[in-house]
């Protein structure tokens, strides 16, 4: 994984509640074997007037101006910002991927999907919850000021805001460690194969029926 | 001290290792994998140079991409056209075989939606952890178990340590008390819970479905109600073991037999919430307040009654959520106010993990039986669950009573549910879906799904928009 400790940039907000991974990356790109090459397609319905399929080359396609992503004022965006339960519905890790892919290392919101939020972090990203009145106020100044810039220290766990505000957050004190430290959670987990190895064969032995 | 709910049951006996800061790691007895989430979780077993944990644990079948007209089906895997899903789908073969991995493959008369073939199979069982790459996994909760959907990474995950690490949720009891009226079904229900605490309602919790209404249902039911927790924002739905489940099991391939299925038994009927036990939430419905029920917008909380209108956004205070209305009332081609009995309708899709076992398929022929689709419907299918429920109902002569009346009777997969396939809608289309999600674009790109329960599925073909299945049949 990769390790994630700083991240700064434009900020592109999302006014939508209940995003969901349907709306982040649409079934036909699910098809793909591959955990890369997301990116064109992320928000592929909201972003293009025409309808994806796989493979297709992107940069010739109709886009949609009126979608956020899109307008010029946020090219170049790597954090986002969004509203209630980001993330919602399907567990597809195409999601993360394909935010991660795009540049979106960082997601701001009031809420997240349980599934997503997991896959966000094991994708080396910062799912980062705040208070529905500081989102507000962020939306706020994001849609008051061109270029509102983000910049993000992990370690210290603030945010520091281009108007020269910053905001605390909250992060899991594991989630931190491995983004901190770019580590891979199958490695730690192997660490405890003989825990995992002894508590099998006790699990065995109570309920043979779950290894006929 | 507090007794135990069936959650904090299902969790401590399964818990290996709990870390002071509150993460632990959790024992997976079952491994269910399919076509879409597995392949970047094997390649990533293989560049690791991993092996898998425990084989039996697995079991696969492809259900996403494959087709489901009988034509394409009848050349098994080299017949499907899409070259990028034939690929996908050999990708799954490749790696069970290389393996050594259970799967059911595309022609077996066992293939079909994962979370069908799971508890048919016997593959489920009480007491159970559970996981699966898909959201819908909470279906097999139904049968007393702790299952939840993953995402690619935790796959890799599971296959490389049989454990998932985690964080214990919080308890949330939802009790449907009474009983639910004739023409009232699992799947109205479980839309009412959803209307009432929303999409995000269950985030953070594992939900325990209980109440008299709940133990009414059948096994089938059980696992419509559950299947639809995580659209309620709840990784984990589950349902107390009683004798129904018991019965359920009994008997299934891979259940235990002779001493083993009593101790067993005995082990089960223990999981269930004690009476002292202590949920964070309780959420309490009355069964007889609830309505044959049809999603009008775009998330699945927007939802409401036969008998009611979609609502008018102006009435609402909360300016994301009145942004959110709009968008959705534009999205689907509908105006607030409107009786919901006079959506028009385009296609019906009879199927899915949430609607397409043999009880969901009586029910849609029953009300079906003798009857046509409607002229203006341009296209109503129903798609079995899995083989062998395909084979039941052919056995009982349901795909004849479809067909009669105008149905195509397809070949199982999750087909329309996520339209990854060629089953979809097109661009500002309505359908009336037994599946669980009615997000933009979900069946299709500008497609308009509406969920409701095969009853209610049904009764709109036949009369081309929806009525309420109440009035139907014997009025």
């Amino acid at each position: 994984m990769k390790a994630f400790s700083q991240h700064q940039g434009i900020v592109m907000p999302l006014d939508r509640a209940n995003v969901d991974t349907d709306m982040i990356i649409p079934k036909q790109f699910l098809k793909s074997i591959k955990r890369s090459g997301f990116g064109p397609y992320l928000f592929d319905e909201l972003r293009y007037k025409d309808k994806g399929e796989p493979d297709m080359d992107c940069s010739t396609r109709p886009l949609n101006k009126d979608f956020v992503l899109n307008q010029s004022l946020y090219q170049g965006a790597n954090v986002l910002l969004g509203r209630q339960n980001f993330g919602c519905g399907s567990s597809r890790e195409h999601a993360p991927w394909s935010l991660e892919d795009f540049g979106f290392r960082c997601l701001i919101a009031p809420s997240f999907a349980d599934i997503f939020y997991n896959n966000c972090f094991i994708n080396g990203m910062l799912p980062i919850v705040l208070d529905s009145a500081i989102i507000d106020e962020l939306f706020d100044k994001v849609n008051a000021t061109e270029g509102f810039t983000i910049a993000v220290d992990l370690e210290t766990q603030k945010l520091s805001l281009s108007d020269g505000t910053t905001i605390d957050f909250e992060v899991d004190a594991f989630r931190k460690h491995c983004l901190l430290n770019g580590l891979d959670d199958i490695a730690l987990t192997l660490e405890d194969a003989d825990l995992i190895s002894a508590f099998e064969s006790k699990h065995k032995k109570e309920s043979p029926w779950l290894f006929a | 001290m507090a007794g135990k709910t069936l959650y904090d049951k299902l969790w401590d006996q399964h818990l290996v290792k709990q870390s002071d800061d509150g993460l632990a790691l959790i024992y997976i007895d079952r491994h269910f994998i399919h076509e879409v989430t597995s392949p970047q979780a094997f390649e990533g077993l293989r560049i690791a140079g991993r092996k898998l944990w425990r084989v039996g644990a697995n079991i696969a079948t492809p259900d996403h991409n494959v087709p489901t007209t009988t034509v394409e089906r009848s050349a098994g895997l080299d017949g499907i056209e899409d070259p990028i899903a034939r690929i996908q789908i050999k990708t799954l073969d490749d790696n069970c075989d290389e393996l050594g991995i259970t799967e059911y493959k595309i022609n077996d008369p066992r293939q079909g939606i994962v979370h069908v073939v799971g508890p048919e199979q016997g593959a489920t069982l009480p007491g159970m952890t559970i996981v699966c790459g898909d959201s819908h996994t909470s279906t097999h909760g139904a049968l007393g178990a702790l299952a939840q959907g993953i995402g690619t990474s935790e796959v890799e995950h599971v296959l490389a340590t049989q454990c998932l690490r985690a964080r214990k949720m919080k308890n949330m009891l939802v009790r449907i008390d009474g009983a639910l009226r004739r023409g009232v079904t699992a799947k109205d229900l479980v839309l009412a819970v959803i209307g009432k605490i929303g999409t995000a309602g269950g985030t953070g919790y594992a939900i325990e479905f209980g109440g008299d209404a709940i133990a009414a249902l059948s096994i089938e039911g059980r696992m419509t109600v559950c299947n639809m927790a995580i659209e309620a924002g709840a990784r984990a739905g589950m349902i107390a073991v009683d004798q129904k489940t018991i019965d359920y099991c009994h008997g299934r391939t891979m259940a235990p037999t002779g001493a083993e299925w009593d101790t067993a038994v005995i082990a089960w009927r223990d999981l269930v919430s004690d009476d002292d036990a202590v949920f964070d939430e309780i959420v309490a419905l009355q069964a007889e307040d609830i309505a044959p029920q049809v999603t009008w917008g775009s998330s699945p909380e927007m939802v409401a009654s036969i008998t009611d209108r979609v609502p008018e956004p102006a009435a609402e205070k909360d300016a994301t959520r009145r942004n959110s209305l709009e968008r959705a009332l534009t999205y689907m081609g509908l105006k607030g106010g409107q009786p919901i009995k006079n959506i028009p309708l385009d296609k019906v899709f009879i199927g899915s993990c949430t609607n397409s076992r043999i009880e969901d398929l009586r029910a849609a022929a029953e009300v079906v039986q003798g009857q046509k689709v409607s002229d203006s419907i341009k296209l109503a299918m129903v798609v079995p669950g899995s083989g062998l429920v395909q084979k039941q109902a052919e056995a009982e002569g349901l795909h004849q009573i479809f067909i009669d009346a105008g149905f195509e009777w397809r070949e199982p997969g999750c087909s329309m549910c996520l339209a990854m396939n060629a089953d979809k809608l097109e661009e500002g289309e309505h359908c009336a879906s037994t599946s669980n999600r009615n997000f933009e674009g979900r069946q299709g790109f500008g497609g308009r799904s509406h969920l409701v329960s095969p009853a209610m599925a049904a009764a709109a073909a036949i009369a081309g928009r929806f009525v309420d299945v109440r009035e139907m049949g014997e009025g």
